[in-house]
């Protein structure tokens, strides 16, 4: 647990030492920022003193956010050869995926904790839902663990971040949209598949304020698969 | 702590990088890896890291098996890769800060060894600098700091001298026999007058087979043969001087090298040697013999011997 977190730690670090962060971090604050209070289906529009409209934007801007986090943390490792180094100190495979996890989720908890001001505002406005708002929160962040561990696997399987960038989205685009989608466009059992495996339905009945365990299953099973994937990519060096 | 490798196998899809080696090293031994490029050095060290896997055959790294899951090895190994990879967004005290935590070692001793790494490594005036910004020396210099810094039993260093200036390979190579006083250690160079400086045995390995191992006396006398001279002699002819030196009893052969300066060389019968006969010869003629040189044979001719086939 002490190697994860040094690892973690080390992630944490390294990027607010770096302009890209705040970059990275400015982009995200920005785009939720506009669409929530700017433009279009405004927080305004709907006259009412709750978070809705910022928690469906978000996980967009999330969606695009996180895959920019994680794209480097193993692919860059593996390209400078950095990895050799870690890996050949006292340090697992699984503690790397982890703490390399951990870090991504902790620097995704603090862009998430910059948009606390949007509550306080809020409640300043009128009566706000606090419970609808916690949930909401919780939605965001079970989401954003699904789509690091997406992102983590997607850094394992290349030395280009580019490449890490394009999988994660590609992989997070069929559990945002696609399946979504499919859901609609098929009856019977197999519509009821897609529609259990599209996130957004997930996420909705989560912000909505509903946490059920079939969800958390759902969030909680995608991650570990993600991680495991992405450890397994790690251990192939082993064979030939 | 003692290494065993016994048979070990190591391929990539078709290629066989390392054939069913097997050889030891002793605690207090440094050992010398050579062998052209892509000859299985690296991959080898790779293996005794752990870093890659085997298809077949054992490491045993005091006595327990690197297979082992329940055995951290890796807390007593220290590995300087191949081409140095180190983080350079992150400055050196960070860094090796970094890497003494990983490697477990305890909070309050982590200054302590960063403090001493510094010193021993010649770091001190560039520890606040961040890695990206150092000259190649200097890296290469943190990855050696960065491979000593939980004291490890073993060293493995894969081309440590590299991108050194040559004071401080000369330092580098002292720490290196310092080192290997009480510690295992295996490098791997392709700068010969290295190995012979720094290494108790050398092992030469070529397309993924062991060629030669021992020290650089035994490899000398394996490879050596008969004796060879190389003689001047002035105040005679050459080619009179080339006939008699024809007629001693000791020479298998002669060559003329340098024709207007009487330069010859001498080879002779196995395990005889011609010194005498051939001052006895210039003092019958009364020839002046200016120049006599028994030609050692040099690791770089063992080398290329064994590895170009």
């Amino acid at each position: 647990m002490k190697t994860i977190w040094i690892i973690a730690k080390r992630e944490l670090e390294i990027f607010f030492d770096s302009l890209i962060a705040y970059i990275i971090l400015g982009l995200f604050l920005g785009f939720s920022g506009f669409f929530t209070w700017l433009y279009g289906n405004d927080i305004f529009l709907v006259g009412q003193a709750n978070l809705r409209v910022f928690f469906s934007i978000a996980s967009w801007s999330l969606f695009f956010f996180i895959p920019a986090i994680t794209m480097k943390m193993l692919a860059e490792e593996r390209k400078t050869g950095t990895l050799e180094l870690l890996l050949t100190k006292s340090v697992s495979d699984r503690q790397l995926i982890l703490g390399k996890f951990l870090g991504s989720v902790l620097l995704v908890c603090i862009a998430l904790l910059a948009t606390l001001p949007y509550v306080i505002t809020v409640s300043s406005i009128g009566n706000l839902d606090n419970g609808g708002t916690i949930c909401g929160y919780f939605g965001l962040l079970l989401m954003s663990i699904t789509y690091t561990a997406i992102g983590i696997f997607a850094s394992s399987i290349t030395t280009n971040q580019i490449v890490a960038f394009m999988t994660a989205l590609f992989i997070g685009l069929f559990f945002h949209i696609i399946f979504g989608v499919l859901a609609q466009n098929f009856t019977g059992s197999i519509g009821q598949i897609f529609e259990t495996l599209n996130l957004q339905s997930h996420f909705e009945s989560i912000s909505r304020g509903v946490i059920d365990s079939k969800d958390l299953v759902y969030f909680l099973s995608i991650t570990v698969l993600g991680l495991y994937l992405g450890e397994s990519s790690l251990s192939k060096r082993h064979s030939s | 702590m003692d290494i065993q490798i016994e048979k070990l196998t190591k391929t990539y899809g078709p290629q066989t990088a390392v054939n069913d080696i097997s050889f030891d090293v002793k605690t207090g031994e440094v050992l010398g890896f050579l062998g052209p490029n892509g000859a299985g050095k690296s991959t080898t060290m790779k293996m005794i890291t752990g870093y890659i896997g085997f298809e077949k055959g054992d490491i045993q790294i005091g006595g327990k098996s690197v297979t082992d899951p329940t055995y951290d090895l890796k807390r007593h190994i220290g590995y300087l890769p191949e081409n140095n990879p180190l983080y350079h967004d992150m400055p050196v005290i960070d860094y090796l800060e970094f890497c003494a935590s990983l490697q477990g070692i305890e909070k309050q001793n982590i200054n302590k060894r960063i403090r001493e790494m510094v010193g021993v490594c010649g770091l001190n005036s560039e520890k606040h600098k961040k890695i990206g910004e150092l000259s190649k020396g200097y890296r290469q210099r943190v990855g050696l700091a960065q491979a000593m810094i939980h004291d490890p039993e073993i060293l493995v260093l894969d081309e440590p001298t590299t991108g050194l200036d040559p004071n401080q390979i000369i330092e580098i190579r002292k720490l290196i026999r310092d080192l290997g006083k009480e510690k295992t250690v295996i490098l791997s160079t392709h700068i010969l007058p290295e190995v012979e400086a720094t290494c108790d045995r050398i092992l030469i390995i070529n397309r993924g087979k062991i060629v030669a191992n021992g020290t650089s006396e035994t490899l000398r006398k394996q490879s050596q043969g008969n004796e060879k001279l190389k003689l001047r002699i002035e105040d005679g002819k050459a080619d009179k001087i080339l006939k008699s030196l024809r007629t001693l009893d000791t020479v298998q052969s002669v060559a003329c090298i340098e024709q207007n300066q009487n330069v010859f060389e001498v080879q002779s019968l196995v395990e005889q040697t011609s010194k005498r006969n051939v001052f006895n010869l210039c003092v019958q003629n009364k020839w002046v013999l200016t120049e006599l040189t028994p030609l050692e044979t040099k690791l770089e001719d063992i080398f290329r011997n064994l590895t170009v086939k």
